[in-house]
């Protein structure tokens, strides 16, 4: 092969790498770092970070590994992909681990220098895979990474821990190489990162460079890669991340409503960076309180509502069984509040780094008595922000409790988001109660909601808590007739918000041989998964809650105008218990509860299988 | 405060502060007295309009309080009061921010929050009705129950140790910390108007008689014949002297505290321990806390300690501000169109 001839130039319409490592190989930051360089590129994309909950599981472990999918492509796409195209193995657990999700065939970058004996025994290797002829069928590039990056960085002063430490930004350089992607946006990231560090400025510039040069050089790879940016809808663009999106949304809430946001919440994985982006906003008047527990985390909530504020509470499943309690008290004393799960596979503590759609029935019934709540879920990173700002709406106008629903996945996730205007947003209206004359605090308007009277308002003075109230005047009362006047009352106020939520929509023909109906963050997974079916003939329609309590009004007629449901979850048929229990329909479920989303394949075998072979082609 | 002005006009009674409910404690319950003091305390103490003066309780007999007063208030779940409390003082720092609760509910069910309400010095008054019993369950023993307590749940004693709150309100560093006892009206009136005054978490420890479920618990303090001998009325300044004829003080030796005798000639008021609200050191606070737990020794009353620092919603807002002049008023736009951004045309 001739040095000098130039590497050919492949165009592919779409690519799903994953890089791979220990724990503390920095692979988050790889791939997070590739992410951003893609969407700038114009890339329509979605990541998936997969880590352990161990921050530094022993090292060449396989439970130590961490890894960091993403799927970008010329097109629209909705997944972090099903399997990857590029496996970038740092070391043989990492290989180990994902190689069976690995395409057949697929490209395997390795970090030969972890292949010892050591590293081979940590990862119960019992001979090595690049060596024994195991990876035949494969694309294997070995790159001695850790040597190279030492050899780039003979000279500068640091020692050898942290000169091993830069070869994720080598094996960054070397990704943006293959996949012709520049450089300097992370250049521009590892000088504003290490500003007070001039030495790791000049040691990660010097890998990342060192193996984007590599790939320019050496024998090894006979092409690289591009794919073309996307077409995306003409505006202003960013990459945005479910948690990010979330707390922007509230932020926005907070301007729009005029009201000072408070958040009480206590870090639980995978919600602390809600609090975290939260308390960066300190010059938007935002008050973040890290509580003591999570129960003081959404009472101190309820206490800065009762006073006024627009309050909520971020957690994780756990975090919300600890809540239910006050969420109650929320219900009774018709407060405004949001309370945000970010859901995480249980039960228990189960898989605090995964995730998983099991806490629906918690936030849909899980409290003592008849306490409606209104349910509200996001489907995508960047619908995080959008419903951030619908829960906040609904909580203010219906004067109650809104459980806001995201997930692991999407959470952490991140996709382009065409960013809105803020004179684009709703207004979400406001009135504190202030005139004397006929005021009783459980006086309701014509939405059902009473009304919010706070402390500091002359002649107002009122006491609320968690005892029943009397209808209207909201003393405690035991009258039996009119406790039950007021738990339908609560009944009545959370469904009649159905009159004021966007109807189901249905992708795809309104009526016929199948629906898949999902919510939440498996919106990008079924539809690809109905896109593919429908480009091979079947017909399949899709429709996706983003409103579970109260549904959209049109839920019923959408059900009854498709002969089969299926309903694919990642838990064991929590959406398909309500329907069924609220429609007297009959549906098909689809269960995978592994702790990750949803494969398209498995979705589109489901399809297929549900409509019987050729069934509705 | 802003409207200072506005404020000295407002002349407020007693009765401006009782609300319209009919109050329904056990008659010859020690909550009356604490209610009235509190009422009549309010008037002089209060210094802006009663619309910015909120109540907030968690669950129990003392609970009802908020009820009760013609404020804002909000009767919380069990236990949550202090959490409650700092969500409202957080909301909206202009208001004065009252907590009523019981010892199970302050020390048991939210022993976690009051802690954390202390050690982060949230300017909040809290009085805790100390009946040393689970009233509005019926007579099951408390976190301050004395060990060896015969109760519906104990019913061959309780093996516990009790909390001793004062000592809890130290250990979080609580920076105002006080006693007072239901049946000594003008003492609590004046903890209240000290309590009042103070800026911080002023914790309020007031031994209250159930006498229902736990009569005379507090007896020895507030009965005519003894309790000149068991109550050590802590004054500032004052050196500690107690007893029917004033013939006994409090002698600290090092860091040994002893009751001394006062008309044996040995000891004259110049030994004696005077008492010093502002003293730094926590050790000589714990001491005091300790008589109680201590055979021979009187049981204090009055302010332990008192200490001034910044609280959490003085910082808090001080932050915002400094940020605020920092990076200027949040402008929504900027942020949402900042970090690294694209064109697509």
């Amino acid at each position: 092969m001739e040095t000098e001839k130039e590497k050919e130039l492949l165009q592919l319409k779409e690519v799903t790498i994953r890089f791979a490592g220990d724990s503390g190989d920095g692979m988050q930051l790889t791939g997070t770092q590739f992410s951003e360089t893609t969407a700038l590129v114009g890339n329509d994309l979605n990541t998936l970070p997969d880590y352990p909950a161990e921050i530094r599981a022993p090292a060449g472990t396989i439970y130590g590994v961490s890894g960091f999918q993403l799927h970008f492509s010329s097109e629209d796409i909705f997944t972090p992909g099903d399997q990857p195209d590029v496996l970038v193995a740092m070391n043989p657990a990492a290989l180990k681990k994902n190689l069976p999700e690995l395409k057949k065939g697929g490209m395997i970058i390795v970090n030969s220098d972890s292949f010892d004996i050591k590293n081979l025994n940590l990862a119960h290797y019992e001979s090595n895979p690049l060596e024994d002829g195991s990876l035949d069928g494969y694309q294997v590039y070995q790159v001695p990474i850790s040597s190279l990056t030492a050899n780039a960085l003979e000279g500068v002063k640091l020692s050898p821990k942290e000169v091993a430490r830069a070869k994720n930004f080598f094996a960054l350089g070397l990704m943006y190489w293959l996949f012709n992607r520049p450089i300097d946006k992370t250049v521009q990231w590892i000088h504003e990162k290490f500003a007070k560090n001039p030495e790791y400025i000049e040691g990660n510039e010097k890998a990342l460079r060192a193996g984007y040069n590599f790939g320019e050089m050496t024998e090894l790879f006979t092409a690289r890669y591009t794919v073309e940016p996307a077409k995306l809808p003409k505006g202003t663009y960013r990459s945005i991340s479910g948690n990010e999106a979330t707390a922007l949304g509230f932020l926005a809430a907070s301007v729009k409503s005029g009201l000072p946001l408070f958040l009480g919440s206590y870090p639980i994985t995978p919600a602390s960076e809600i609090i975290q982006y939260l308390s960066t906003y300190k010059n938007f008047g935002v008050k973040t309180f890290q509580a003591e527990d999570e129960i003081a985390g959404i009472t101190t909530a309820i206490g800065a509502s009762f006073a006024g504020n627009l309050a909520i509470t971020s957690t994780s499943g756990p975090g919300l069984a600890l809540k239910t309690e006050a969420i109650g008290l929320a219900v009774m004393t018709e407060l405004p509040l949001v309370i945000i799960d970010v859901q995480r596979g249980g039960p228990s503590t189960g898989l605090p780094t995964k995730t998983e759609q099991a806490d629906l029935l918690q936030a849909v019934c899980g409290r003592n008595g008849e306490a409606p709540v209104p349910v509200l879920a996001a489907a995508t990173p960047s619908d995080c922000f959008n419903m951030a700002i619908e829960a906040s709406r609904i909580a203010i106008k219906y004067m109650t409790p809104v459980i806001l629903l995201t997930d692991g996945y999407i959470a952490n996730g991140s996709e382009p988001w065409k960013i809105p205007h803020v004179n684009e947003l709703p207004e979400i209206p406001v009135k504190f109660r202030t005139e004397k004359e006929g005021f009783y605090p459980y006086l309701r308007d014509e939405n059902l909601a009473r009304p919010w009277a706070i402390p500091g308002t002359p002649e107002l003075e009122h006491r609320i808590g968690g005892l029943e109230k009397s209808d209207i005047y909201g003393n405690v009362s035991y009258d039996p007739d009119n406790h039950h006047k007021m738990v339908t009352l609560r009944a009545k106020k959370i469904k009649n918000i159905e009159n004021d939520i966007p109807l189901l929509e249905v992708e795809g023909e309104s009526s016929g041989e199948l629906l898949v109906l999902g919510w939440g963050g498996t919106y990008g997974a079924i539809k690809e998964a109905v896109n593919k079916a429908r480009a091979q003939g079947y017909k399949v329609s899709q429709a996706h809650f983003r409103y579970i309590n109260p549904f959209p009004k049109n839920t019923e007629q959408v059900l009854k105008s498709f002969k089969k449901i299926l309903i694919p979850e990642i838990n064991l048929g929590q959406l398909a218990k309500l329907i069924k229990s609220e429609f007297l329909v009959d549906v098909q479920q689809f269960n995978v509860v592994r702790g990750l989303p949803l494969r398209v394949a498995d979705i589109v075998d489901q399809i297929i299988k549900t409509l019987g072979g050729n069934n509705g082609k | 405060m802003a409207n200072n002005v506005e404020v000295k006009e407002i002349k407020y009674t007693a009765k401006d502060f009782a609300s319209d409910q009919e109050v329904r404690w056990c008659p010859g319950c020690g909550d009356y007295s604490i209610l009235a003091q509190v009422q009549r305390t309010f008037p002089e103490i209060i210094d802006r309009p009663k619309e910015k003066i909120v109540w907030v309780s968690g669950i129990g007999c003392s609970s009802r309080f908020p009820y009760y007063m013609n404020t804002y208030g909000f009767h919380g779940i069990h236990g949550r009061a202090p959490a409650i409390a700092t969500g409202v003082k957080l909301a909206n720092p202009e208001l004065s921010v009252w907590v009523a609760s019981g010892d199970g509910d302050l020390l048991s069910i939210g022993g976690n929050h009051f802690i954390h309400a202390c050690r982060k010095n949230i300017d909040l008054k809290i009085l805790m009705f100390n009946n040393r019993i689970y009233g509005l369950t019926k007579g099951q023993y408390s976190p301050t129950s004395e060990k060896g307590k015969i109760t519906k749940t104990t019913p061959y004693g309780s093996v516990d140790y009790p909390f001793n709150p004062p000592m809890l309100a130290l250990g979080a560093e609580a920076s105002f910390i006080a006693r007072s006892i239901d049946r000594h009206p003008k003492h609590l009136q004046e903890m209240i108007r000290r309590a009042g005054l103070h800026k911080g978490t002023a914790f309020i420890e007031i031994f209250q008689n159930c006498n229902i479920f736990n009569d005379g618990a507090f007896a020895l303090l507030t009965e005519k014949d003894t309790k000149d001998d068991h109550v050590l009325e802590l004054v500032h300044g004052q050196p500690m002297i107690f007893g029917k004829n004033k013939d006994k003080g409090i002698k600290l030796d090092g860091l040994t505290p002893m009751v001394v005798d006062l008309t044996s000639g040995k000891y004259s008021k110049d030994d004696l321990w005077v008492h010093d609200e502002f003293d730094p050191n926590p050790a000589r606070t714990a001491i005091l806390a300790m008589f109680d737990e201590t055979p021979g020794f009187p049981t204090p009353i009055g302010i332990f300690r008192q200490i001034i620092k910044e609280t959490y919603d003085e910082g808090l807002f001080r932050q915002i501000e400094e940020v605020k002049k920092k990076k200027g008023e949040g402008d929504l736009e900027k942020i949402l169109f900042s970090g690294n951004v694209w064109e697509v045309n």
